[in-house]
């Protein structure tokens, strides 16, 4: 296939945005126990916005698209996560220059651009529980997949099943970023918000590539 | 939940509606959520922009005015507001001299912050500096983490930078005063109930009547441990200890003791609290020379305290004692 066109990466934030409202009060359950009980409110608000955004102004590109999500999620969400998911989606603007569709070297190539904004913007390492538990692993499965020969569908499936792993081994981890680092040792058994929904960020990527083919 | 709601998804904008009523002295921009002196932009003098998450209140809004802030930004509640709204508020107090940011140490609020410096700087030729206030003593490691949190020492930093911004003194020299007023202060919280975040719904976390949190912060995160429910002489020890641990306090023209209330203890109990933290200083060698007690930045409905010390000396106590015209604080004019 030819990859995500600016309707494969309308569904894919479609798809988020629905997940992300389904999930709303397992994340902000989640961040009540080692935060400050907002992550699903947050997010739920930002997708809501950035899905309205593309209705109300279509972007052209893929690129335009990308850069319209990055800065209304930085308008509307707040807190950590606007700044995090925010700079995710500008860098990947930033990565796919003036494609009209993204294959899948490109489309991987983006999102490790964005991911590398994040971490920057973050100043966060693998194993802080933060959402990179999640979106790390999920990169290096997509890549592995992509340089076995799979499909951007199967490399997608396979980035989304790291990405679970991830987030589930953000479980015992000691928070060393954001609000949870607070509790120190007290962070550890809960699964960490963020990557939870960096988790269902991959995963609805997977379940854009699968319904356009 | 038991609140005075009408949705809760639009609490901060009908509070801020509110808060324009009663303050014709304050302008809010309702659709970028900043409030602002009415006088803005005071020519010649540099701007203080503070702000961060709602439900602190009196907390941000409530120190605008003259001998404090210029404007704040409001977030959702206990999340940070956004740049664009930070960056709006800084081109509307800049007088020409500068604007400096005063960040309460969160990492929304700093990634927030430094994204409107940004911002400022590529829209404006406003010169913006920033300075993140982190003097909450319960955060251990601090290198490893997210560092230290803004508390209660952000009403000493706004204030008396607030003050020395009024006489007219550069932005390098106020960032400068904010650092220092910075080091010279720690805090350390605790929690008696947790609050109820409106679009939860829900206690953030469950404390049993017999127990209470050390270490909170100021969003209803959990502390750092929980302990069985003491009297109140004990909790002021666990309170002074591990901020004179932290810094000496002996030393200098006294210091300035801010006992806070989180927002559902009342005033006969943070009085109580001043005496039983007074004696403890008075016996470890500090000094109260300046106080400030009662509920100025809560969390919400949150029962509990806060005790914030900053150390003074001749210049910081004259900039304390300065005039001051806000809705929070409000002596000599």
């Amino acid at each position: 296939m030819a990859g995500l066109d600016v309707d494969g990466l309308g569904r894919w934030l479609r798809i988020y945005a629905a997940s992300v409202a389904e999930h709303q009060e397992e994340l902000t359950s989640l961040d009540a126990a080692i935060g400050d009980a907002d992550h699903g409110a947050n997010m739920h608000r930002g997708m809501a916005a950035v899905v309205d955004g593309l209705a109300a102004t279509p972007p052209a590109d893929p690129a335009a698209l990308l850069k319209q999500t990055g800065m209304v999620l930085i308008r509307s969400v707040g807190g950590t996560s606007g700044p995090l998911y925010g700079t995710l989606f500008l860098r990947m603007a930033s990565a796919v220059g003036g494609e009209t569709a993204l294959g899948p070297e490109t489309f991987a190539k983006a999102l490790r651009a964005g991911v590398e904004g994040l971490v920057a913007r973050g100043k966060t390492e693998l194993g802080d529980k933060t959402l990179y538990d999640a979106l790390g692993p999920a990169l290096d499965a997509l890549d592995a997949s992509l340089g076995d020969g799979e499909p951007l569908a199967a490399a997608l499936h396979a980035a989304s099943r790291a990405a679970d792993s991830g987030r589930d081994a953000t479980t015992p981890m000691v928070a060393r970023k954001g609000r949870a680092s607070y509790l120190g040792e007290r962070s550890a058994g809960h699964q960490d918000p963020g990557a939870t929904s960096a988790a269902l960020l991959v995963a609805a990527a997977a379940q854009a590539v699968a319904e356009g083919a | 939940m038991k609140k005075l709601l009408n949705d809760p998804a639009d609490l901060v904008a009908e509070s801020l509606r509110g808060l324009d009523r009663a303050h014709p002295e304050l302008r809010v921009d309702h659709e970028n959520r900043i409030i602002y002196r009415a006088d803005a932009p005071v020519s010649g003098k540099v701007g203080l922009l503070s702000g961060g998450g709602s439900g602190h209140e009196p907390a941000h809004a409530g120190f605008i005015g003259p001998g404090m802030l210029d404007a704040v930004c409001a977030g959702e509640v206990f999340t940070s507001p956004v740049p664009d709204q930070m960056a709006e508020a800084t081109k509307k107090i800049d007088g020409g001299a500068g604007v400096l940011h005063l960040v309460w140490n969160y990492t929304g609020d700093v990634m927030n912050f430094d994204m409107a410096a940004e911002l400022a700087a590529a829209e404006t030729d406003t010169t913006v500096e920033a300075v993140v206030m982190n003097d909450d003593v319960a955060v251990e490691d601090s290198l490893f983490t997210a560092g230290r949190r803004g508390t209660g020492a952000a009403i000493a930093v706004e204030k008396i930078v607030g003050a020395a911004a009024e006489q007219g003194r550069s932005l390098s020299e106020l960032a400068d005063l904010a650092r220092r007023v910075n080091d010279n202060s720690r805090s350390m919280g605790m929690a008696l109930t947790s609050c109820t975040v409106p679009a939860k719904g829900s206690p953030t976390f469950d404390l049993p009547d017999d127990e209470i949190e050390i270490g909170i912060g100021i969003h209803g995160e959990p502390g750092r441990r929980r302990v069985p429910l003491a009297p109140a002489r004990e909790i002021a020890q666990m309170l002074v200890d591990p901020v004179l641990a932290d810094r000496d306090f002996t030393g200098g023209d006294g210091v300035l003791v801010f006992v806070n209330g989180t927002g559902a203890t009342p005033l006969l109990e943070l009085y109580l609290m001043y005496g039983e933290i007074a004696a403890l200083l008075e016996k470890a060698g500090v000094v109260p020379v300046r106080t400030l007690v009662g509920p100025y930045v809560t969390s919400l409905d949150m029962a509990g305290c806060s005790v914030s010390i900053t150390q003074l000396d001749d210049e910081l106590l004259r900039l304390w004692d300065a005039p001051v015209a806000t809705s929070g604080l409000r002596w000599g004019m």
